[in-house]
């Protein structure tokens, strides 16, 4: 009987396995295996991993921590805003707003030192993309994400939102420059 | 009972129950209705993702995006599925439609819901995209609509459920269910879970645009969401996967390879579809890697596993049933003679490729954790749903409509040349439109953007980027592949809308519009001598459907290899 219709042995669960799905599956069984344990693999052995590490927090509060490393590391400002530009210490806690519409303070890092990252949104949901290197994170109101990286090119990289969060979307934009050493 | 409420379809021998067949009529037509607001915005975004042609202002582009969204991903969707289920209860089990006065109310609220949307949304202050991300706000009545709808969806779950019930009490049907209805089963249990965790999520927000909640989290809100938001494409998945089936059947008269593999394939998607509300927060913070990891890969691959099955058995199926027709030859006869020219059976095997070439494996390497790194947001994620939603879930729809056009219509296809070419337009600019998408993304360009040239940014003296120019080319193929696209979805409402309002009514076979009359009729095909491995190779039944799925596989295998060797150049993060 076709699939529109009843199976024609009322006992269908006892018709054996033809050779062709029985070979399938079990390659497709082992592939799907080797896929699952490929990211605890990659935990252990690669060097792209979120840490996942995240602490609750408010708009005040964050803001307050941000404006402390930019009355401390503002090494100049830049934009028709003037913006600060930010250069904290290699190994240090590095934090960034997310809010409508730009990404504050600009950093600026150093090549081949690992920073603590710290981002999170004081109003929407906002997405960290940083281009051209591609890293994206997802930002929430509330959470503050804390992410240890290390610049490992010197090409400066701009940060763009990739959440929709609401008109200005797309003109909500960032900077991080890397910087060679001693710079 | 009576016996009139009952037609039987002289040339399908299928038996549709009249209220049954009123109520499969409308939730199709309101469907296609629906497609048709989702083709016009659909060409108003791509036009405006076209670099070179940018055609609406921001505003106006992300109200547009946002009708897109909800109108195709839920609206026209879910809209259509319930014409399947019904399709699958009473006409597959040849039985009475349960309660078909619940029914109309489910269309009545599923109607009303999605005109309460849709006016939130052109009313200009529901621009929120369908995900209507918490803390930004929308107006009320865009939730309500979506609550409204969902209760209307879900009662026509129920009357599913009940028609199956029916069945059973009034031994309409022997033995089991078939597969086509235990696939639509399948969907519809998935549906149920979804509007569930959709009320869990949109009732309190409701609330809360109306004062009444303080607070939604944001992350409790993502979490959940996709609970609704992911599973009902799983709901999609379900059903297109059925049709596939059913298509088979309908057009070769194909028989399972074996009902145990392919019906436990769907249980798998019953037990572990759902997870994969963790394909969307895989960045997102607050969440572990141990859960990540589980959820994101369904446990382990096992609904990607079934997904593989699916995609060996609905082609092997075909084969086995054109091998036992004398088509024999080489690996491939089986699939050089089948009907390629008949939309009922070229667009479900395009939308076999796509969904499992594309839409498969670019769904399985971005939900691996590390890898979605590089992908999350970008417009890669559309690229990839478009090759699952649309050339997956939509273009099955498309081809099963021409086969109900005659049957539960009663009409002969118009414009037949014209319905014989679209599953390649609609279908091939698909293919090229979800590729492009990839690659821009791979290059970084963001989904829902309105602007890759920031040029409000180069005016106003504020930070800038550059994308390389193969990401602006890559973004102009969208451009024009999406047109191409447009113009095959807008060949098959026209022919939908010509043939089911001011077509011929079918007066026998040959009035069909395709030379379909001895395919519609197929009967099940009888086993060969030997069995059905003696008309294959290698003690293979299907060695032809083998040697494709072992392509995929090295398709598949070099893809998911060549994703993690460019997510290690990236900045090294832990």
């Amino acid at each position: 009987m076709s699939a529109i219709q009843p199976p024609a042995e009322a006992i269908w669960w006892k018709q054996p396995l033809d050779r062709v799905e029985g070979t399938w599956i079990a390659i497709a069984l082992v592939w799907s295996l080797f896929m699952f344990f490929m990211m605890p693999i990659w935990h252990i052995y690669g060097k792209q991993n979120l840490s996942n590490e995240a602490y609750r927090t408010t708009p005040q509060a964050y803001l307050a921590k941000t404006q402390a490393m930019v009355d401390q590391y503002t090494v100049r400002t830049e934009t028709a805003a003037n913006l600060p530009v930010v250069h904290p210490p290699p190994g240090s806690d590095v934090y960034l707003v997310g809010r409508l519409w730009q990404w504050w303070p600009l950093l600026e890092l150093e090549q081949g030192q690992s920073y603590r990252l710290h981002i999170s949104s004081i109003d929407w949901q906002h997405g960290f993309s940083l281009q051209p290197v591609n890293i994206n994170t997802q930002i929430l109101p509330g959470y503050e994400m804390v992410i240890t990286i290390t610049p490992d090119t010197s090409s400066d990289q701009t940060i763009i939102c990739n959440e929709f969060c609401g008109l200005g979307h797309h003109n909500m934009t960032g900077k991080i420059y890397v910087v060679g050493d001693g710079q | 009972m009576s016996k009139d409420l009952f037609r039987t379809c002289p040339e399908s021998g299928l038996q549709f129950h009249k209220p049954a067949e009123l109520l499969m009529r409308s939730n199709a037509v309101l469907a296609v209705v629906i497609l048709l607001f989702g083709g016009i915005t659909a060409l108003l975004v791509t036009l405006t993702r076209w670099p070179k042609v940018h055609l609406l202002a921001a505003d106006r582009f992300y109200q547009m995006l946002t009708l897109h969204g909800v109108n195709m991903l839920i609206f026209w969707m879910i809209t259509f599925e319930i014409a399947v289920l019904y399709f699958c209860s009473s006409t597959l089990l040849r039985c009475r439609l349960a309660t078909p006065k619940i029914a109309w109310l489910g269309f009545a609220l599923m109607l009303t819901g999605i005109i309460v949307n849709n006016a939130a949304v052109l009313n200009g202050d529901a621009s929120v995209m369908m995900t209507s991300y918490v803390p930004m706000p929308a107006n009320p009545n865009f939730y309500l609509g979506l609550i409204l709808f969902a209760v209307g969806a879900l009662l026509g779950c129920f009357v599913f459920l009940g028609t199956l019930v029916i069945a059973k009490e009034e031994k309409t049907y022997e033995g089991s269910i078939p597969l086509v209805t235990f696939g639509a089963l399948t969907a519809c249990i998935i549906a149920v879970f979804t509007i569930a965790s959709g009320a869990v999520i949109l009732i309190p927000t409701y609330l809360w645009s109306l004062g009444y909640i303080h607070n939604i989290d944001a992350a409790m809100y993502r979490l959940v969401w996709w609970a609704l938001g992911h599973s009902s494409q799983q709901i999609n998945v379900a059903a297109h996967v059925a049709v596939w089936y059913a298509i088979a059947a309908i057009v070769f008269g194909a028989r399972p390879l074996s009902e145990k593999v392919s019906r436990t394939a769907f249980f798998l998607y019953i037990a572990f579809l759902q997870l994969a509300s963790a394909h969307h927060l895989l960045v997102d913070p607050g969440l572990s890697s141990e859960w990540k990891i589980f959820n994101t890969s369904y446990a382990m691959y096992l609904a990607v596993l079934a997904s593989m099955v699916h995609g060996l058995t609905v082609p092997g199926s075909i084969e086995v049933a054109q091998r036992a027709k004398g088509f024999t030859n080489g690996l491939f006869q089986w699939l050089r003679k089948a009907p390629w020219g008949n939309p009922v059976f070229s667009g479900m095997f395009i939308s076999l490729i796509g969904f499992g070439f594309i839409g498969g494996i670019s769904g399985v390497v971005m939900g691996t954790e590390q890898i979605n790194i590089i992908i999350h947001n970008t417009i890669y994620v559309p690229g990839h749903f478009h090759a699952t939603v649309v050339i997956g879930s939509t273009l099955a729809f498309m081809s099963l409509t021409y086969f109900l056009i005659p049957t539960l219509f009663r009409k002969q296809v118009m414009l037949p040349e014209l319905a014989k070419v679209q599953p390649y337009l609609f279908g091939g600019g698909m293919i090229v439109f979800t590729m492009a998408m990839m690659g821009a993304g791979t290059l970084g360009v963001q989904r829902r953007h309105w602007d890759m040239a920031f040029a409000d940014n180069i005016a106003n003296g504020m930070i800038t980027y550059d994308y390389p120019g193969t990401a602006v080319a890559f973004m102009g193929v969208v451009g024009i592949s999406g047109v191409a696209a447009v113009l095959g979805g807008a060949i098959y409402i026209l022919v939908t809308v010509l043939s089911v309002f001011f077509g011929r009514p079918v007066g026998s076979e040959s009035s069909y519009g395709f030379t379909t009359s001895t395919l519609t009729r197929a009967e099940p095909i009888a086993v060969p001598d030997g069995g059905h491995a003696a008309a294959g190779k290698w003690g293979f039944a299907a060695p032809g459907t083998f040697l494709l799925a072992m392509f995929f596989l090295v398709v598949f295998v070099l893809y998911y290899a060549v994703n993690w060797k460019y997510l290690a150049s990236v900045w090294p993060m832990s």
